[in-house]
């Protein structure tokens, strides 16, 4: 039997291309080897399309120009706006209170920031994955507070946090407020009231390789002494214009995955037996969705998937390299093992997510059986 | 607490000991308190994960003697 062509559902790790990347890419892939810091002529054009790339980067994310910054890779991102403000920050205290959920980037951050001695205080999610917002506030408000994070929507379940009160909780309390906007941006509008920003070009169908970092301007952010590597301009421009692309295309493409990952939802908890679906069913990302299947092994599942023509993540600890689980899952007290990500993107069809949802039962209901747990 | 029964799944890797509790909780009277050692990372969150579902008493999580995690569920029904 002929292997089934691939269908790629993990949008949320990287988005393919986009062809308006693509085309810069292959534009500027002659020329944009110059040193944009030159005096010269070819150099000075690059720094205007670095700066056009900054500016429309700013448009879309409402900020000032100057503010934008692009850095080798959201996780760079992450890392640098939450060292730099805790830095910046120092004399207002030692204290980080970020949500439970965040990517581990700003986790690892946090971790750094207690090994030199800072404190950090972890607010927990719900069931469904929504930040409490009552301990958020009051946490950051607290004294001594350096900064806070809160992710813009979890790159694990989907959830939608709510952004808009914890950012009137940082105001109140004058501590600025870290979003990672890495899974929002160019699929969904990102509230208001965020003293820096990032996100990560490939899950925007930008090239891999451009992180965003967007850091206001007044506030207290101390950048790193040796500073961070710029990446390429050909890759800059490419991800603007992947931006502006996905950015245009948001609410359209809301309207057509929204309703498809609703069908995953329900499909998959009518015709698998004992799974779990995750995260909140309503305040969510429109693309992305992830459940947990009871006995099942999570790594066999991937396989399976993999076999089947599916590519899919996974919260389970046998799929990540660490071998925990998924601290959102944890977080979140969910079922972990078993576990699958299903992320959709431009280029998914209907047809793609109908032939996931047929082929799902009957590999969980095989892997059951041969693990012997089948009725258990 | 002293457990009915001790369930030893040290070593075994997800979704073993969920399995294994899934398995042995059955065969426990009703109010039953069944131990499982379990020092799979997933353990900590699955297992009480497990009795959310399937509508058994997740009791608590304590460490042996020997420094193993130890989860405790009571059989409800």
């Amino acid at each position: 039997m002929a292997q089934p062509a691939l269908a790629y559902l993990d949008a949320a790790s990287a988005a393919p291309l986009h062809p308006a990347a693509r085309t810069v890419i292959e534009s500027l892939l002659g020329d944009a080897w110059v040193d944009p810091a030159k005096l010269y002529a070819p150099a000075r054009r690059e720094r205007l399309l670095l700066d056009r790339s900054r500016e429309a980067v700013a448009a879309i994310v409402g900020a000032r120009t100057e503010e934008v910054a692009f850095v080798a890779s959201g996780t760079e991102a992450c890392h640098l706006g939450v060292t730099g403000v805790l830095a910046g920050r120092r004399r207002a205290g030692g204290t980080f209170v970020h949500s439970t959920i965040e990517h581990s980037a700003v986790l690892h951050a946090a971790q750094a920031h207690e090994a030199a001695g800072g404190t950090t205080v972890p607010v927990p999610v719900d069931r469904l994955g929504n930040v409490d917002v009552e301990a958020f506030a009051k946490a950051v408000g607290g004294g001594g507070v350096a900064a806070a994070a809160l992710i813009s929507a979890s790159h694990e379940v989907g959830t939608v946090q709510d952004v808009a009160s914890a950012a009137a909780a940082c105001a109140d309390a004058r501590v600025p407020l870290i979003v990672d906007a890495a899974q929002s941006l160019g699929h969904a509008d990102v509230p208001a009231g965020w003293s820096v920003l990032t996100g990560s070009a490939r899950k925007w169908g930008g090239p891999a390789g451009v992180g965003l970092l967007v850091v206001r301007s007044g506030v207290r952010y101390e950048p790193p002494r040796l500073p961070a590597a710029e990446p390429s301009l050909m890759l800059v421009a490419a991800a603007a214009a992947a931006l502006i692309a996905a950015h245009d295309a948001a609410a359209a493409e809301d309207a057509r995955l929204r309703p498809l990952v609703d069908r995953i939802r329900a499909t998959v908890a009518a015709t698998v037996p004992d799974v779990e679906i995750v995260g909140d069913a309503e305040k969510r990302l429109p693309h992305l969705v992830t459940f947990s299947c009871l006995y099942v092994d999570g790594e066999a599942l991937l396989h399976g998937l993999d076999r089947a023509g599916f590519a899919v993540s996974s919260g389970s600890s046998c799929t990540s390299d660490t071998l925990r689980p998924s601290h959102v899952l944890e977080a979140m007290g969910v079922l972990s093992h078993g576990n699958v990500r299903v992320s959709l993107h431009r280029e998914t069809t209907e047809a793609d997510v109908d032939r996931f949802l047929a082929v799902l039962p009957d590999l969980v209901a095989r892997l059951r059986e041969e693990a012997g747990v089948t009725g258990l | 607490m002293t457990p009915d029964e001790v369930l030893d799944c040290l070593g075994q890797r997800c979704p073993l000991p969920v399995i294994a509790l899934a398995r042995a909780l059955p065969g426990l009277p009703v109010g039953g308190l069944l131990r499982v050692l379990a020092d799979d990372p997933a353990a900590a969150s699955d297992i009480p994960a497990w009795c959310r579902l399937r509508g058994q008493e997740f009791v608590g999580a304590s460490r042996t003697d020997e420094g193993a995690p130890a989860f405790d569920v009571r059989r409800t029904g």
